[in-house]
């Protein structure tokens, strides 16, 4: 197999063109045709397509797994990493793998605690942190260097994520935060989703001060509600999620049947919004167990069909 | 100090069941300062068990004592002798009192009473809260005086992490986010400016990591 250099995204965000990628959530089982399914969905509208890594510390197929079925199918894979599960032995060998196997973007997460998933008797390992996740694929990449110093025959190619909530607390270092992992080497961050905007707003205004987005490509995170139940359990029940309540009057509003066209709505209001902030490359859409709702949005949004690149 | 709970007392009573002369053994050091297993704590549980055993119409052989320290051949070594009266010790110890008791008298079999939680402080009457996880390599004077490693959920030493909100952690609204409170620190110290640095990876070695840990100092060999 003869793999390209640069990745999609990397090409993507690098010609200037605004970025969608999507999320794709891997199944609870062992069926391949899953990922098929929702790649199909996904593959013409978008840049590339994130596998999450157990999110919610739920047990899921593998990320690397789940981004292979995708490269096969044409799609440009991001692997999301956490450093909940696996320590820097573990996780510098997956970055060896999925470089081999023709993946290109890596994630760095830290992951949400396992007390929120499926086994929260499962002891975490924290060995390194995102940022230190990050400092080690670029010393991998760049000085073809273990963490340990020893030399890597063969360096991995990789264009490197990060995250960050703009809606966690304290506010005033989440900015300083950033900079901070795109220091480390972070070449792309993908937002937690965007509900409330005005904070969204006020946080890239800080990320413009720090000149972050000159050296580090930023998608805002974009999740469409299905429901106000859904919109109250993310406020309540998902760490570090901003729904203003003005949200989920917006939702409850509508009679049932709406509430699908009343959450595209609202996602759309948000892509236009922040498309129009200084310094956003693109979106990334987290529509969660919802992919098939992501062509119409990119459709109704204007940003379908992807230049040809 | 070292923080322990005591065990429930079924778990207690299905443990000690094989045993008819039973010693429970308090400790004056930790667990008397957690009020767990103390004198006073020793002797609740001994009539405890003497009314349950009693209620089974057992015999009710149950011996009260209680060492300066259960981790310390000079407070562990002042039972010799006195174990021969019994069948089982019931330690109110932490693990490492259980384990020295154990260790320096092979043929008893030792019991804990307590489970053993966490190196931490009083914080007000009545409530004792982690604050060390012993990872032998201490950051305390980068960190503004909290430990990341003990009291972050992650351990993460560039936090906080995206679930912290309203100062506290994501797994529990009742633990503080330990990042939340190093950087009112730093504020309150007059600036963010430490907060740039990027903490490396650690070297996990010097902590439980590297294995069972051990102390020597030749100078003080007898």
């Amino acid at each position: 197999m003869t793999l390209p250099a640069t990745g999609n995204l990397e090409k993507a965000l690098a010609s200037g063109h605004f970025a969608v990628t999507a999320e794709c959530g891997p199944p609870r089982g062992a069926d391949p045709d899953v990922i098929r399914r929702k790649g199909n969905v996904l593959k013409e509208y978008t840049d590339a397509v994130n596998v999450t890594d157990n999110q919610t510390a739920v047990v899921r197929m593998s990320s690397m797994a789940s981004c292979v079925i995708l490269g096969e199918m044409g799609i440009d894979p991001v692997l999301q990493m956490t450093v909940r599960d696996r320590n820097r032995i573990a996780l510098q060998s997956d970055v060896l793998g999925a470089s081999a196997l023709g993946i290109r973007n890596i994630l760095c997460l830290s992951g949400d605690h396992q007390s929120f998933g499926d086994h929260p008797g499962a002891k975490n390992v924290h060995d390194l942190d995102s940022v230190q996740l990050i400092d080690t694929l670029r010393i991998m990449r760049d000085e073809s260097k273990f963490l340990s110093g020893q030399e890597i025959k063969g360096r991995p190619d990789i264009f490197i994520g990060c995250v960050e909530n703009p809606f966690a607390d304290p506010f005033d270092i989440r900015a300083m935060r950033l900079a901070k992992k795109v220091r480390a080497g972070a070449q792309f961050v993908q937002t937690q989703c965007v509900f409330n905007v005005e904070k969204f707003t006020q946080w890239m205004g800080m990320v413009r001060d720090l000149r972050i987005h000159e050296k580090a490509f930023v998608l805002a995170g974009i999740t469409p509600l299905k429901s106000p139940a859904m919109a109250r359990y993310m406020k309540n029940s998902v760490p570090g999620m901003d729904v203003p309540d003005l949200l989920i009057e917006r939702m409850e509003s509508v009679p049932k049947e709406r509430y699908r066209d009343e959450g595209v709505a609202i996602c759309l209001e948000t892509v236009e919004a922040v498309r129009n902030i200084e310094g956003i490359a693109g979106i990334h859409i987290m529509a969660i167990e919802w992919e098939d709702i992501v062509p119409e949005i990119v459709k109704k949004a204007g940003l379908f069909p992807c230049p040809s690149l | 100090m070292i923080v322990a709970d005591r065990k429930p007392f079924d778990e207690i009573m299905k443990m000690i069941a094989p045993y008819e002369r039973i010693l429970l053994l308090g400790c004056n050091e930790c667990v008397t300062v957690c009020a767990v297993g103390g004198t006073k704590e020793t002797a609740l549980l001994a009539s405890q068990i003497r009314m349950k055993r009693q209620m089974e119409g057992r015999a009710a052989d149950v011996g009260e004592r209680t060492l300066e320290r259960q981790c310390d051949p000079e407070y562990a070594n002042t039972l010799a002798g006195a174990l021969d009266d019994y069948d089982a010790v019931l330690s109110l110890a932490c693990g490492c009192g259980v384990q020295f008791i154990s260790e320096s008298y092979p043929g008893v079999p030792v019991l804990p009473a307590v489970n053993t939680r966490f190196m931490g402080v009083t914080v007000e009457a009545g409530v004792w809260a982690e604050r060390c996880q012993g990872c032998g390599n201490c950051v305390l004077d980068r960190t503004c005086g909290i430990c990341p490693v003990a009291r972050c959920a992650k351990s993460i030493m560039n936090g906080p992490c995206g679930g912290s909100h309203g100062g506290a952690c994501e797994v529990n609204d009742d633990i503080p986010c330990a990042w939340q409170l190093i950087i009112d620190r730093l504020k309150a110290k007059g600036g963010l400016q430490a907060y740039s640095d990027i903490e490396k990876a650690r070297d996990w070695s010097t902590s439980r990591d590297g294995g069972p840990r051990k102390r020597i100092r030749e100078d003080m060999a007898l």
